[in-house]
């Protein structure tokens, strides 16, 4: 099953894309584990996804921490703490 | 009752007040927030992650309707670009009483600002750069997590 990958902000512009669709493999059970192999499909990626203490997660539109279990996703959002407001 | 609006046109500060005082309310709080000229800033640009950002909005809208008994709340962002004295958002709460009107709106705004799906970058300079967080703002979205 394929899922919805979404970067916002920085993230967006270091990966230079803010969407891609992929098929993710078996054995990534949190959202850590998905940033970690993302983190090595480029060099963006990897400059994105340098420090994960920066990073913030949803899963289906559901704010989620790094170890939060990953699941099955329709669509996963990868961004900077948020600065609205 | 609750309506919330994600939206790059200039927010008309008039129409946002004209749609909440309706209704009965005894008392009605708003909140504008503005581009500051910080550090010779020429422009703010705003993203935001539609879907998640309305969704995001209207819990918030719903928490204070419910914790306050509001008779309504509305919130309004700009995203897109903005220059310095622009309005970025605008927040209104309508209660029976000022308090929860005051308090709600506070409620409101701190929240969001921690909460919503929405990203700040700056211009100056003919360079960019994108908005760090505060903790400042952490501190003051936690102050709602005590009962009051």
């Amino acid at each position: 099953m394929a899922t919805e990958i979404l970067y916002f902000a920085w993230v967006r512009e270091k990966i230079g894309t803010g969407a891609e669709t992929l098929d993710l493999p078996a054995g990534l059970t949190s959202v850590g584990d998905l940033v970690a192999w993302l983190a090595g499909r480029s060099p963006g990626h990897a400059e994105a996804f340098a420090d994960p203490a920066r990073l913030r997660a949803a899963v289906d539109q559901t704010f989620v921490p790094l170890d939060a279990p990953l699941g099955r996703p329709r669509e996963v959002a990868i961004f900077p703490p948020v600065t609205g407001g | 009752m609750i309506a919330v609006a994600v939206d790059p046109a200039p927010i008309d500060i008039g129409a946002e007040y004209a749609a909440i005082a309706v209704g009965g309310a005894g008392g009605i709080a708003t909140f504008a927030g503005l581009v500051r000229a910080d550090d010779g800033v020429e422009a703010l640009t705003l993203e935001h992650y539609p879907g998640a950002t309305e969704a995001a909005l209207v819990a918030l809208a719903e928490a204070a309707v419910a914790r306050w008994d509001l008779t309504a709340a509305r919130i309004t962002h700009r995203v897109g670009r903005m220059v310095p004295g622009e309005t970025v958002v605008f927040v209104a709460t309508a209660a029976r009483h000022r308090a929860a009107a005051l308090e709600a709106c506070a409620f409101l705004i701190d929240r969001l600002k921690t909460e919503a799906p929405f990203w700040k970058k700056e211009t100056l300079a003919g360079t960019e750069r994108w908005v760090e967080p505060r903790g400042s703002d952490d501190v003051a979205a936690a102050r709602w997590n005590d009962a009051l």
